[in-house]
């Protein structure tokens, strides 16, 4: 049972992960982008119709991720070049999201696509217990699980991750140092579009094999919290995003057991769970958020 | 970049997000309009004659509203087959059909605009379209209403639904034949009656001829959410089960996910064999086609009043309203024989599904011995029988 909830962590939280470290590279830079959730659902249709299209799940991956990113890059406009408001913008851009896919995704509905399925890693697999949690899964969740190792590794030990988090923390001195800090957010929000982007189609094309209006249904939104609670890692991005996985399995396993517990209760752990760990990081971490995180830009740096 | 020219290309770029945002707007027929409020709402004896004689008579169009998309597999689409016989029967007539409406007063836009361009029937197809009707239907007392599910009627306004749980009873007798663990599974929705009476027609069905089985039932509380639905498909499967049934308006997912596990299916609302070549059992179906263009036809010929549409209607397995999914390639010849039977017998009025006594999750007779329950106390139903695991959400 332990071991069909952490394998239900995994399945249930890898769109939700991969769109937390697109966020979290973004947050990095200076910029809180709500409209993850838009980027997502974009990466869902957008990687479901290319599969439909091509018959080529890997080409809907990436389609998937190219419309995140183009979702991404209303939100890098507005706010960047524009000077709107984070927090407003991302909300609208949300919310476009959910209109826009939801018009163009009419005739998707009913579609049948060969996705990606789970592959059994040979020898891996076979290990008791961590064999059929960690090594049964699909392509992309693997990919997933590699990135983390390497986001951290760009973060924090090269150039690019200086550059990412100075821009994030003390544009002026990116200024100074002859790098445009607006560029690096630009780059740095579309990159976090295309994570989302992927963690969207990994829902339609990899888990569910279906695309339905507004199929995220929140997760994106999940996502941008668990940053926060993260404190901005991606190690602990990864293990918010299994955690809230975890409490979906959990909540179906505990309804299967027949305990006089409501439903309805349950649906709200998860996001119980989310909110009671952004209580506590916050108690705890504020000293460790992006310091120019949310400002408007102006001034030449800006320019 | 100087403010002016920031401000500018904000504007524009604003601009064309709103048009974009209009345009998705547009893409249901619910432009606004009040229509006319109907000038006297208490005529005379002979004025109401003849007002209900009129009524549903002499439109140009038919209007049918859809709560998701028509191609669902599933609740929608079914629906969506009867608009299209609908369409066929009366070649002459507009079909309008609005997809995706949501239960709100934008339904009543919907209708509302359905009545300007002609329509003087309209199928409201959603259990949630119900009150937006009725307020339009008092507004326009010459148009006829066939709501779908609903409880609740007016003088213009009757519904119609089927027994479903009949097939649904037969569909879980094939469970329990095809099953070898004896574990069901069903991925359920919300607690309303009509859920539950179709948990408990299934294991009814399964027990009587494996009197070990249980169904292990899972709420997901959305009609249609595919990540909760693979989520819970995944898990009722890791459990153990070995049929999977459901009770969600779209299909896909759950019997994708089931196929490939490698675990039997077992469908509703429409057929959706093709998407499961090894697992599919059967399924229990609607079959509107034929009563929606019998409904037509009598509003049409001014006889809605007083026919049997103008209350609460429900078709049965003998009206052939509701009916059983076809069987799977693998399921063999002697398991489909034993249904077809079993069919026959309930047809027959021999076999009846709930025939006491039936007890509930904590042992208490519900359902009297030798007593056959009534359609209202069925489409009352608030308990879970024994057999099924899991509990009603309070």
């Amino acid at each position: 049972m332990i071991a069909d909830i952490l394998t239900g962590a995994i399945r249930s939280g890898t769109s939700v992960m991969l769109a937390s470290q697109g966020e979290l590279v973004s947050e990095r830079a200076g910029v809180i982008n709500l409209g993850t959730e838009g980027s997502m659902l974009a990466g869902a249709l957008g990687g479901f119709a290319v599969t439909v299209w091509t018959g080529n799940p890997w080409l809907g991956a990436l389609a998937g991720g190219l419309c995140g990113l183009l979702i991404a890059s209303i939100h890098a406009f507005l706010v960047l070049s524009c000077g709107a408001n984070q927090l407003a913008t991302g909300l609208t851009i949300m919310f476009f999201g959910m209109g826009v896919t939801a018009f163009f995704g009419r005739d998707f509905v009913s579609q049948q696509i060969v996705g990606f399925n789970p592959v059994a890693l040979p020898g891996l697999s076979d290990i008791p217990f961590i064999g059929p949690i960690l090594f049964n899964h699909d392509p992309l969740t693997y990919l997933s699980i590699l990135l983390v190792p390497l986001l951290w590794y760009v973060i924090f030990r090269t150039r690019v991750g200086i550059m990412l988090r100075t821009a994030g923390e003390r544009e002026e001195v990116l200024f100074a140092s002859g790098v445009n800090p607006k560029l690096v957010r630009y780059l740095a929000v579309l990159a976090g579009g295309f994570l989302a982007g992927i963690g969207g189609a990994q829902l339609s094309i990899a888990y569910t094999h279906s695309w339905v209006e507004n199929m995220t249904a929140g997760r994106g939104v999940v996502a941008v919290a668990l940053v926060i609670f993260a404190s901005w890692k991606p190690a602990r991005a990864m293990l918010g995003a299994y955690l809230f996985g975890a409490a979906q399995a959990l909540q179906l396993t505990v309804q299967q057991q027949g305990l006089a517990i409501s439903p309805f209760f349950l649906f709200m752990v998860p996001y119980l769970l989310t909110l009671l760990a952004l209580l506590i990081v916050e108690r705890r971490k504020k000293s460790q958020t992006p310091e120019a995180l949310g400002r408007v830009f102006a001034g030449e740096a800006g320019g | 970049m100087n403010k002016i020219v920031k401000r500018k290309a904000r504007s524009l770029f604003l601009g064309t997000l709103a048009l974009i945002m209009l345009i998705t707007g547009c893409s249901q027929p619910g432009n606004e309009s009040n229509g006319s409020a109907s000038g006297s709402p208490e005529g005379s004896a002979t004025a109401n004659a003849e007002q209900d004689s009129k009524m549903g008579t002499g439109g140009s169009a038919i209007g049918f509203i859809f709560v998701g998309t028509k191609d669902d597999y599933g609740y929608n689409q079914a629906a969506y087959l009867g608009s299209v016989a609908v369409e066929k029967a009366y070649p002459d007539m507009k079909v309008l059909r609005a997809e995706n409406v949501p239960e709100t007063a934008e339904a009543e836009r919907v209708m509302e605009q359905m009545i300007k361009d002609g329509a003087k029937i309209i199928f409201p197809t959603s259990y949630g379209h119900l009150e937006p009707a009725l307020n339009v239907a008092k507004r326009h007392p010459d148009v006829v209403f066939f709501h779908q599910g609903g409880l609740k009627t007016a003088n213009n306004v009757g519904t119609y639904f089927g027994t479903i749980w009949e097939p649904v009873y037969l569909a879980g007798i094939a469970a329990g034949k095809m099953s070898k663990t004896g574990k069901l599974g069903y991925i359920v929705s919300v607690p309303i009656p009509q859920v539950l009476l179709n948990v408990n027609a299934f294991t009814l069905g399964a027990r009587s001829v494996n009197p070990e089985a249980t169904t292990s039932v899972v709420f997901t509380g959305s009609w249609c959410d595919p990540g909760q639905q693979a989520n819970a498909t995944n898990s009722l499967i890791d459990s153990g089960i070995d049929v999977l049934s459901l009770h969600q308006d779209c299909m896909k997912t759950v019997i994708e996910t089931a196929e490939r596990r490698d675990v039997m299916t077992v469908g509703y609302h429409a057929d959706a064999s093709s998407l499961a070549p090894n697992g599919w059992i059967t399924g229990s179906l609607w079959n509107w086609p034929d009563l929606f263009v019998d409904m037509v036809k009598t509003a049409q010929e001014g006889g809605f009043k007083g026919s049997k549409y103008d209350g609460k209607y429900r078709g049965t397995l003998a009206d052939n309203v509701v009916q059983m999914g076809s069987f799977g390639a693998k399921v063999p010849a002697d398991v489909v024989q034993f249904v077809e039977d079993k069919k026959a017998e309930l047809l027959g009025g021999t076999l009846k599904p709930f025939i006491g006594p039936v007890k509930d999750q904590s042992g208490t007779v519900r359902i009297a011995e030798g007593e056959t329950p009534t359609v209202e106390a069925l489409e009352g139903s608030d308990y879970l029988v024994e057999g099924v695991i899991g509990s009603i959400p309070k």
